[in-house]
Formats: C-alpha cells, structure tokens, sequence
C-alpha cells in the first residue's frame, strides 16, 4: 500500500469508529469491541508507516486547500512518526484500562465517552502527521473540542468549572497568541510548513524571532509552560482513563510536540541559537520544572501530584528542545515517548487504587502495596521512570538531556535536571514507602478489597513493562530520533 | 428558444428587481397565507437563479451595464452589476429562500393568522429593497430602495408578537430615517456640486471639485447616514430591540443581510464614486472607521456576554461582527476590502443559521431566554448541533467559515504594519468564547427545569433549513473558492487605479 493511503487509513480508522461506535451504543460489549478492533487495526497501519519514514522514503497526502497556499497536508517524519506510534499503542492499552474502570465504576454516558475518545484520537494522529502549521492548527483545536466533553464527562458544578479553565486556556491561548503567531510567520516568511532547517533564517529579524518564539510557546497552552498550565490540574475532574490518555499521552503531548516541530521546522537550530530570547525561554522551562515538583510535593490528592509531575516533565522536554543541541533534541523527542509510558502508567495505577479501593489521597495509600502488589508494582516503576533511573525508560532521555546539555554548554540546564531529579524522588518514593513499608492505617477491616478488576491490571502491567522494554530496547525510537536531527 | 434565453440573460439586471417587486402585490392580493407563501418563495427562488447567472456573467464576463427602459445613461437610470455586489446580490437572495423555505410552520405560530399574507407581501417587498440597493449604478436609486427595504422591515420587526416589537419598530423606524435622510442630503449635496447621479459619472466628476467644501459635507452625510443605517457604534441603539422583538424569521433575514447591504453602500460610495484618495487622504476616514470599529467589536462583545435574552446577545455580537467588516475596510486595500466581503458574507451565514435556531427554539419552548435553553442539548439535540457549529464559526474556529474571515483580516491588518490590531482581533475573538460557551453550558450541563413538558425538535420545515445554514457554515469553511474569487475580484475593481 502506498504512504498515501495509509495516511488516510491511519486518519480515517479513529473518524470511522465514532459513528460505529454510536450505532452499537446500547450493546456495550459490541461497542468495546468496535474500540478494541480499531484501535489494533490503527496501530498496524502506523507500524506500516514506520519501515517507510526509517527507509527515508516520502510519506505525504494532500487534501485540498481552503486558502490558496493553505494545504490541508499529511507528511510523515520521524518526530510525528514517535508521536503516532506512542498515541495509537496506548489507545489499545487505554481502551482495555477505560472498560475495567468505566463498568467498574458505573459511569454514565459511557457511549459519548468512547465516541470523543476516538475523535481525540483522529486528531491526534492528524497532528502527529500535519505537513504544516495550518494543518497542525486544525487538529490542534479539534483535539481541545473534542476533549471538552471527556473533560466535562460528570457534568456537574465542578466538571463545568474545570471546563471552563481548560477551553478558558487552551481556546484562548491558541486564538490569543498561536494563530496570529502562525498568521505572522505566513505573513513574513510566506510558508508554513514544516521545513528542515526552518524557514525563519534570513526572512525575520532578531527582535520580531523573540516575540514570535514567546507567542508560540505561551500560545501552545497544551504544552502547561507557566502560568499556562492551570488547565492541566483543573483537568483532572475528568475520569482516570482520561486524565490517563489525554493528560498524559495525547493533550499534553500534542502540545510539547507542537513546540519540538516549531523549534526544529520552523526556527531552527542554528536560527535559535542566534536568538537571545531562545535563553531566555529556556530559563523560563527551567523556572515550569522546578516550581511545578515543589507544588506537586505539596498535593494530598494523587491525581494532582501526578497532573503537576505532569506540568514539571512536558517542561523538561521545552527545555530540551531550547538546549539547542541535536543530542538534547533527541533527548527532547525520546522523553515524549518515555514519559507517556511512564505518566499513563501512574494515572492508571491511580485509577485502579480508586476503582478497587476508592481512594484519592496519597495520605491514605499506607500499606496498599501489600493488597495491590500488581498495582503498586507497576507505580513503582513508572514513578523510576519519572525520576530517571535505569532499569526504567525514563533514564535514557535524561542522558540524552545532559549529553546535550553539556555539549551545549548549557549549564543551567544541568543544574536543573539535578536539582528537579532529586524533587521527583522526594514526591514519588515517599508513596512508594508507605504503600509497601507502612503498617495500613484503617486496620485492614473496614472493606476488604484487593487488586482491581482485570483488564485494569492488564493495561497497567503492560505499560509498565513497556516502560522496562523501551529501556532494555530502546533501537527504532533512538533510530527515529536520530533521523530527526540527521544523526 | 436560443433567442428567449439571450434576451432573458440581457434582462437579468432588471429582472433581479422586477420580480420580487411584482410579487409583493400578487401576494397582497393572494389573501390567504399559503399561497402568499407560495408566491414569495417562487419570487425568492427566481431571484437566486438571477443572482447566481449574475454572478457568474460577471465573474468570466465582466461588468455588465444595463439601461433601464432602454434609457442611455446619463438619463435613464442605469444598473450596474460587478463583483462586488453580484455577491452581495447571491448572498441576500439565497438567505431569503431559505428563510422563506423556514418561514411557514414559524410565521403560523408568530403571526396572527388574518395577517400572514401581509408578512409575506412586507418581506418580499424588504427582499425587492435590498436586491435594488445592491443592483443600482445611481445614486438617488439607491435612496428610494434604501426607503424600501426601510419602510417593508419597520412593518415587519412591528409584526413581532410581544408589545415591546412597537416601541422597537418605532425606535428604528425614527433612527433609520434620520440615516435615510442624512443619505439624500448627502446625495442632494453630489447632485448640486456635479449635476448628475449616475455613479459612474459621479466618479468622473469628482476629483476636479475634491476641494470644495460641499462635497466634503456630502461625504460626512452619506457616511453617518449609512453607519445608521449599518449599525456601526455609536449608532447601533435601535438594532438590538429590533432584532431581538422581531419574528423570528425577520430577525434571521434582516440580521443577516440588511446591514450588510448598507456596508456594501458605504465601500461602494467610498471607494468608486468619492474614491480612495479622497476619503482616505484628504479626509481623515480611516481613522474615524478604524477606531469606531475597534470599539464596536469590544463594546458589542462585552454587551453580548451580559445579555439573558439570546436573540439580543445575538444583536449585539452582530455590532461586534459589523465592527470586523467596518475594520477591514477602513485598512483601504486589496486585501482589506476583500476581508471585508469575505465577512459580510460569512457573517450572513453565521448569524442566518443562529436566529433560525432560534426561530426552532422559540417554536418549542416559546421563549429566548437563556434560562430557559437548560436541558435543551438532549432534547432539541439537532439545533444545538446547529447552535455549535455556527457558533463555532462564530468564533472563528478553523474549518469554519469564520476562520476563513478572520485569516482575512488579520492577513490585511499585518500587511498594514499594524500589529497592534492583531491583538485587538484576538482578544474580542476571545470575548466570542465567553458568549457562545454560555449558551453551550446552559445548554448541555443543566437539566431541563421542572415543569416543563418533554420537548422534541422543531418541524422538519423549521429544522432543515437551520441546518442548512449551519452546513454552508463548515461548508465554506472548507471551499473558498466562491466567497474569496469574487471578493477578489471586487476588491480590484473597487480600487481600479487608486492609492
């Protein structure tokens, strides 16, 4: 099959499982099943694509152009090939996770709930593929719609709240600073698309670079730089599964992945390194990384530790990216697979903790280890994998991140890399300690309840494990990472 | 049969007038509200098909000329059909048919029943008004369907069912003619200076006494009359009572196409006859437009988020919206004068396909009030779909026909170095957000109040041509080509040889 119409495929299988899904709405076990079969289907036509980005061979799509100049285009390269490969994998993974949790628990509207999921997930993969910004835009936006109604999925004071704040963000960020950032480049370069090399040097002067580099990076609001990052926690009303796909693979990863392309296609390496406000930016990364593991040390609730491990880590990969140097680019690139596995692990290890034992705090997790070793097993390892230890995944973009960092010469990165490591481990051992080390605090008696229902556990220890073997082998994402810098 | 077709293309022209005009009478003395509405939609119909064999004659053919009664101009009166108001003509017409298409099931619960053939004979006749105003090449023309369309939309916000319509009726009845007025003195000014009223010779005559102080004067006076009549801030007042008591199917007609005709007016007097010179360099117009614009997408914004009647939310976002096309042209270039027909159009769509809706949503529930719109998400699902999608375009969300108009704008606005009004659009799109996520919430995250009967969706009647308009929303959203070919187009001939 030609790179065109597995393009297609691989936007058109997600676009066609939402109205499947409606149709067999009221038989929750065919509706699953539709979810389940497309999910796999989309994850083999996106291993398709992979031999033909790695040959170096041209996967691209057009679909027509509403503006003269504009395309609606579809162009594989590696960093959207890492993109796609993490987001359609954990769809599978997530899939099975959301059916344990959403029966297990007795959620409502469970239909509307898959049918966004799987619009979420065509815009994802449509981002993950843009050929340039306009294309990239599009989906960008129908990722924040179509997320709303997940985000909103209880419909009650605070899910309306917290609706607010995220469409507030997002919405206004993207129409506020990103689209006439984008408007400005077609205006003063006249392209907008993704260019090896970027497309910026020699047409924009220094000054205007700077203010176009803040207006991308603050109009990005999915990538939670600070004070960007408020809709990131608010979020967090939603159920797990979508905190767990969304907020940790697609969303926030749409957004930092939005800044890599940027960064690499559209300024440039070496344009950036002539930009004094390129530093400028990285110090203010820096500044999202450490201000976010302090509040995340003070969060009782689990699943707002993890939401502002969340906003600590997307910066890490800003920040990679404004080292500047292609070994911290791909550490850049590496870390957005990496901490998917990671993040999706913790947020579902949260969700199977609340789902068997219907708990939210961190305070109360003493001792669970002991009930849930499957579990706890896996939120240890994804929590490794956070601070960047081996045997976990998570140790090998930070290489990459300080390889870069000291080629670099950047020195303030260094600083804090070490600095953030050492919060990460004070927020996420602690958990560790007390869920296995602790004596259980409500004597064991009050309810008896053991592991989550079983397609949780598998889902977890699957992305755990995934989380060991991106360590262990870590070959066609280093290749594609490679290829993105020309290494 | 080959000569039939000739002389009826070279009467298109006058035919875009003619049978809409006939139609009024026919439908007065038709009587009874069915045939009425047969007329009107035939007459409707037929001046579609007009507008878009118009539209497409003067796009691959050029601008057509036709002398009325056979009459050469100077004497006669001419008829001009270019780009720019070919479009004006398609987009004005079509809204009409699928208002009218809408009308029946709406008017019958609105309208007394003794006076439905009226309502049509009065929109029909508002429909001949417009259609002129776009069509002429004279200015005096201009006036008498300007008093047409005036006059027929007065009767027709005061067939409103609330008693509250009259004083609305009456309000914009006294402000549209202080407009009107303000127009022909401003026309009598012209006529005294230049002696004659033919556009196109207005054109001709004017640099040679540019510097006279009465043709300074007949500038100010056509501009402020046609501002009133365009609703441009600070003379907006009388629009949101009149749409907000109109029925239902005038507030769709009217807020998606009278103002727009009289935006058409003021870029064709500033641009073709008193030119861009004139009103841009000797007087100081594009500072008058360009900072009353910018209040008006603030001021109408902000009215809008604090408004619990949707209908009059709905009124002051179009003041905002008018504030948009008011920008775009007071830029004065090619691309700014595009952006400005891009939005008169798409804007047409946008705010057809949301007072239809809530034309459905009256229907039902009897009541505009966002208070009372809780629950409606699963129950009227379909129009809510409708509501989204305009509303999204509305906003400007990519894909959407609003995006395509706000690309537009701000494209015009950098190439005028001015980057300072990007932020401006960008912050009142913002304020869009707040308004329409209103709706939305009352919408979809309320449960229906207690008391009230399960309801459904409008008649089909009601509810496919809301659709419709929702559709060509995400429609031209998707294919620019008409829209953006023929504002083009326009935009070069509107500044043929100037600045």
């Amino acid at each position: 099959m030609t790179g065109a119409a597995l393009i297609i495929l691989a936007l058109g299988l997600p676009l066609l499982a939402a109205p499947l899904i409606w149709i067999v709405g009221n038989r929750p076990n065919r509706r699953e099943a539709v979810t389940l079969t497309i999910a796999a289907a989309l994850l083999l036509v996106v291993l398709a694509i992979l031999p033909l980005v790695l040959a170096g061979l041209p996967v691209r799509v057009a679909l027509g152009a509403p503006v003269p100049g504009l395309n609606i285009a579809f162009s594989v390269e590696p960093l959207g090939m890492i993109f796609a490969c993490v987001a359609s994998f954990l769809w599978i993974v997530n899939s099975v996770f959301s059916i344990g949790y959403m029966r297990g628990n007795n959620e409502p509207r469970q239909t509307r709930f898959y049918v966004c999921f799987a619009i979420a997930i065509a815009a994802s993969i449509g981002l993950a593929f843009a050929e340039n910004l306009f294309t990239l835009f599009v989906c960008y936006e129908a990722l924040t719609l179509s997320t709303y109604p997940l985000v909103t999925h209880h419909k009650n004071a605070e899910a309306r709240q917290a609706g607010r704040t995220y469409l507030g963000i997002l919405l206004g960020s993207s129409v506020g600073l990103l689209l006439p950032a984008i408007i400005a480049t077609w205006v003063l370069t006249g392209s907008v698309t993704f260019t090896t090399g970027g497309i910026m040097a020699g047409k924009v002067g220094p000054v205007i670079g700077g203010i176009l580099l803040l207006l991308y990076l603050y109009g990005i609001g999915k990538a939670a730089l600070m004070p960007m990052h408020r809709w990131l926690p608010a979020a967090m009303v939603a159920p797990t599964p979508v905190s767990a796909l969304l907020h940790a693979v697609a969303v926030v990863k749409a957004g930092v992945f939005t800044v890599v392309k940027v960064t690499v296609y559209i300024f440039g390496l070496d344009y950036l390194r002539e930009l004094a406000m390129a530093d400028v930016a990285l110090y203010l990364a820096g500044f999202t990384i450490l201000t976010a593991s302090i509040i995340a040390l003070r969060q009782d609730n689990l699943k707002r530790r993890l939401a502002y491990s969340t906003v600590s880590q997307l910066s890490y990969v800003i920040m990679a990216a404004l080292i500047l140097s292609p070994l911290s680019t791909m550490g850049a690139a590496l870390h957005i697979a990496v901490h998917a596995f990671g993040k999706i692990t913790l947020f579902m290890a949260a969700g199977a903790i609340y789902t068997a034992a219907h708990k939210t705090k961190v305070s109360e997790l003493a001792g669970i280890g002991r009930r849930m070793p499957w579990t706890m097993g896996a939120f240890a390892i994804g929590a490794i994998s956070m601070i960047g230890l081996p045997p976990a995944a998570g140790f090998i973009s930070k290489w990459y991140m300080l390889l870069g960092a000291f080629e670099a010469e950047q020195f303030f990165a260094v600083v804090v890399i070490v600095l953030s490591t050492l919060l990460n481990a004070a927020y996420f051992l602690p958990i560790i300690y007390a869920a296995f080390l602790k004596p259980q605090t409500d004597g064991g008696s009050s309810h008896g309840h053991g592991e989550a229902p079983l397609p949780i556990l598998l889902a977890l220890v699957a992305t755990a494990a995934g989380t060991v073997l991106l360590f262990l082998f870590p070959g066609s994402a280093l290749e594609l990472a490679g290829l993105l810098v020309g290494r | 049969m080959s000569g039939l077709i000739g002389d009826l293309l070279a009467h298109l022209p006058a035919l875009q007038v003619v049978v809409p005009l006939a139609a009024a009478p026919l439908c007065l003395l038709a009587g009874r509200a069915g045939l009425a509405w047969i007329i009107a939609f035939t007459a409707a119909v037929a001046a579609t098909a007009t507008a878009a064999a118009l539209a497409y004659l003067t796009f691959h053919n050029g601008t057509i000329s036709y002398h009325m009664g056979g009459w050469a101009p100077p004497w006669g009166i001419e008829y001009v059909v270019d780009t720019a108001n070919a479009l004006i003509l398609l987009l004005v017409s079509a809204i009409a048919t699928v208002v009218l298409a809408f009308c029946p099931a709406s008017v019958a619960r609105e309208i007394r029943p003794g006076s439905q053939h009226l309502f049509y004979c009065m929109f029909i006749l508002c429909l001949t008004g417009l259609l002129g105003i776009a069509v002429t090449g004279d200015a005096f023309n201009v006036f008498v369907f300007l008093e047409i369309s005036s006059l027929s939309s007065y009767a027709l916000i005061a067939m409103g069912g609330h008693r509250k319509a009259l004083t609305a009726a009456f309000q914009y009845l006294i402000m549209g003619t202080i407009g009107a007025t303000f127009f022909l003195i401003g026309v009598g000014l012209l006529y005294m200076m230049t002696g004659t009223l033919n556009m196109a010779d207005l054109q001709a005559r004017i640099p040679a006494i540019q510097d006279s102080r009465p043709v300074a004067a007949a500038m100010a006076f056509i501009t402020v009359g046609l501002a009133l009549k365009a609703a441009l801030f600070p003379l907006h007042l009388w629009l949101p009572n009149a749409y907000a008591s109109a029925p239902s199917a005038v507030s769709a007609f009217i807020a998606a196409t009278a103002t727009k005709v009289s935006l058409y007016v003021l870029l064709r007097f500033t641009f073709t006859i008193f030119g861009a010179n004139f009103a841009f360099l000797n007087l100081p117009l594009h500072w008058v437009l360009l900072v009353l614009a910018v209040i008006a997408m603030f001021a109408g914004s902000f009215s809008a988020i604090f408004q619990r009647d949707v209908k009059r939310m709905l009124a002051y976002s179009s003041i905002a919206q008018i504030g948009y096309i008011t920008l775009a042209i007071s830029l004065a270039s090619s691309a700014g004068i595009s952006a400005a027909l891009i939005h008169i159009f798409n804007h047409g769509l946008m705010k057809a396909a949301l007072f239809c809706a809530m034309g459905c949503i009256f229907y039902r529930i009897g009541s505009t009030r966002i208070e009372h719109f809780a629950g409606l998400g699963r129950q009227m699902p379909w129009t809510m779909t409708a509501i989204v999608a305009a509303g999204l375009s509305l906003l400007g969300v990519p894909l959407t026909a609003g995006f395509i108009s706000k690309w537009y704008l701000v494209q015009a606005a950098l190439q005028a170095d001015l980057w300072w009004l990007v932020i401006l659009i960008a912050a009142s799109s913002l304020l869009a957000l707040v308004y329409v996520w209103r709706l939305v919430e009352a919408m979809y995250f309320k449960a229906p109040p207690a008391g009230r009967e399960d309801v459904g969706e409008a008649p089909l009647s009601m509810l496919l041509p809301t659709l419709l308009l929702a559709g060509l929303n995400i429609y031209f959203g998707l294919d620019t080509r008409l829209p953006v070919a023929m504002a083009e187009s326009a935009a070069a001939l509107l500044l043929r040889g100037q600045m």
